[in-house]
């Protein structure tokens, strides 16, 4: 299978403070990768170098087979996308104009678009269903609608990588999993590789194909989500108790977060369940 | 879906034209009226048939009020086109060069450029802006402590910064006792009126390439409203483009000090009027505050010259009047949009 990121011996430091240790992964063309672990882990600083806007410290970091560093800011805006944790609402143009902002790797230094480049606009917003307020500004929208506006211009840019800095993090239920269907339906429509970090480890385990668990900046685990979500690591990683069982749906594990008042209570089945790693 | 905006290209022109047609107008204006009526009367006997118009009509209009008009427009332009930059780079509706304490910066390069017996160009040039520069570094450094979009720092360092020149600028003034004392108070204030055609030519020369490339950075600055990393990641070389706009709009802003002196507020009235009236986007505002804002100083020009009974006021007294203002509403106004946050 192609490998569309491929990272070997990432550092990062802030000041002396390493956020980044020694990372070494891929990730194949096509694929729904990631990325978890708690605060502090490094998922965010990852995000940043894969998105060019870090630079890494040391080691080696190529999208689609060549050196990031070999890019220019144009060309590898053509080629992945970044979707930015909590976009700001101080923005102050309408859907439509955002949605076609997407189109300026492509375009000018001017920026002048073409009627293909209003047709993928046009295509990006029915894809995410932000079309019944293209007219509309970014302050009189709702978080997930924001959401999805940024979700739009991404998609705009036509990339062949999409990197997503948790964008269910503000999100009620209903928009979370319409996001992750979004995402979903990307990869198998467009072939294209998303790349998001999350911190919902049970919204990571229904749509990953592959999970990477961080902490402390190095690499935890990596895999798919039955190997990767085992008690052992999971409370190790993250230090507190948990409880993993089978998804009610099938095929993936469930974490459930354990209150300390059930913790001597014969109702956490000790000791918990674990699923066979079928990776 | 909704109707579609006009194409890029109309909304330009369409915007351009309009504000052509306001800027032609007001520089009419301004040619035919003024603190004498001689120009009003020559046109009068023209109408009514004379065969040539009165020479002193013609010395007022030509020699006069016309390098007067243009200059004004090319200060007007370059101001607003400053503020315009800052607010877009800075992320902060209240930035604006004379705020900043770039053009008191000049200022003080420019004076200090006089004081050493150097030419207006290119030695006072030079000196002002260098003067803008060392100003615009220190506010940029003062203020990023915590965080350049943080509006508060930003403004503070530049109060700050503002004072200090102030400072400088009044030590330098009561150390000199020679005639050119008046002369650097009055210039101070804001003037244009000591504009002959060969100047304004010099200040079109340095003025105009920094409008065509703000112009060519327009959508760039669009996507840096975005905020630095997602524009980056939608392939804008942010370094290049913050550099080279920062230098450029302090190279404008202190050859406008150079000549005409501290004209304080203009940057905020015409960025944030044309933004209510033609939107957001650079591409349309570049154009609009080159034309809108030359515009906007001529008049505020005319306003200096024909408001006192005897002789005139320094044009920075009106824009200040008109500006200040602006300013505290506006500041008011991020403050409560901070609040519903």
């Amino acid at each position: 299978m192609q490998t569309v990121v491929d990272i070997k011996g990432l550092s990062h430091f802030y000041g002396s403070f390493q956020a980044l240790r020694e990372l070494s992964f891929s990730v194949p063309k096509e694929c729904f990768f990631i990325v978890i672990g708690p605060n502090g882990s490094g998922k965010t600083t990852l995000l940043k170098t894969l998105a060019g806007i870090a630079a890494p410290a040391s080691g080696a970091v190529s999208i689609l087979g060549r050196p990031i560093g070999g890019y220019t800011r144009k060309g590898l805006a053509k080629r992945l996308a970044f979707v930015p944790q909590l976009p700001s609402e101080d923005f102050p143009f309408r859907v439509r104009d955002i949605v076609l902002m997407g189109r300026s790797p492509h375009l000018g230094v001017l920026g002048l678009d073409r009627e293909t480049d209003r047709g993928i606009a046009r295509q990006a917003m029915e894809f995410t269903g932000v079309e019944s307020f293209a007219a509309r500004r970014l302050d009189q929208l709702s978080g997930g609608e924001r959401q999805r506006v940024f979700i739009a211009r991404a998609i705009c840019q036509e990339p062949e990588i999409l990197l997503l800095d948790e964008p269910t993090a503000a999100l009620d239920l209903a928009h979370q999993v319409r996001i992750m269907d979004l995402m979903e339906r990307l990869k198998k429509d467009r072939g294209v590789t998303v790349i998001m970090v999350s911190h919902d480890v049970n919204l990571a385990a229904m749509y990953a194909d592959r999970l990477l668990l961080m902490g402390e900046g190095a690499m935890v685990s990596i895999g798919s989500p039955a190997k990767v979500l085992t008690y052992e690591v999971l409370e190790k990683t993250y230090g507190c108790p948990l409880l993993v069982d089978e998804s009610p749906l099938g095929g993936v594990p469930r974490v459930t977060l354990v209150p300390r008042r059930y913790m001597d209570s014969d109702r956490v089945p000790l000791p918990p369940d674990r699923l066979d790693d079928s990776d | 879906m909704n109707a579609d905006s006009p194409p890029l290209v109309l909304r330009i022109a369409v915007v351009s034209a309009a504000l052509s047609v306001l800027l032609i107008l007001s520089a009419l204006l301004a040619l035919v009226f003024g603190s004498t009526d001689t120009v009003i009367e020559a046109l009068f006997a023209l109408f009514r048939g004379a065969e040539k118009a009165d020479p002193m009509a013609q010395t007022i209009l030509w020699q006069i009020r016309f390098p007067r008009v243009l200059m004004a427009v090319l200060v007007g332009a370059a101001l607003s086109l400053g503020g315009l930059v800052f607010q877009a780079l800075l992320r902060n509706p209240l930035a604006e060069p004379y705020i900043l304490g770039v053009s008191g910066g000049s200022a003080v390069g420019a004076i200090f450029g006089i004081l050493l017996g150097f030419s207006r160009f290119p030695g006072v040039s030079l000196t002002a802006f260098a003067g803008s520069m060392a100003t615009l570094a220190l506010v940029l450094v003062l203020s990023s402590g915590q965080s350049i979009l943080k509006k508060d720092s930003l403004l503070l360092a530049g109060v700050m910064v503002n004072a200090f020149c102030s400072a400088v600028i009044t030590f330098l003034i009561s150390l000199t006792q020679d005639a050119r004392l008046h002369n650097i108070i009055y210039w101070l204030m804001g003037d244009l009126g000591q504009a002959g055609m060969q100047q304004v030519g010099l200040l079109a020369a340095m003025l105009v390439p920094c409008f065509v490339l703000f112009f060519a950075l327009s959508h760039p600055m669009n996507l840096l409203l975005m905020g630095k990393e997602t524009a980056q990641t939608m392939g804008v070389n942010i370094r290049v483009v913050t550099l080279v706009l920062l230098v450029a709009t302090s190279f404008m802003v202190s050859a406008t000090v150079a000549n005409c002196g501290l004209l304080g507020f203009v940057g905020l009235v015409m960025p944030h009027l044309l933004r209510l009236l033609v939107g957001p986007d650079h591409r349309v505002l570049v154009p609009a505050c080159a034309l809108g804002g030359g515009a906007f100083m001529v008049l505020c020009d005319l306003l200096a010259r024909v408001l006192p009974r005897q002789g005139e006021m320094p044009v920075g007294v009106i824009t200040a009047m008109i500006g200040a203002p602006l300013f505290i509403y506006l500041l008011k106004r991020s403050g409560s949009d901070a609040n519903r946050r």
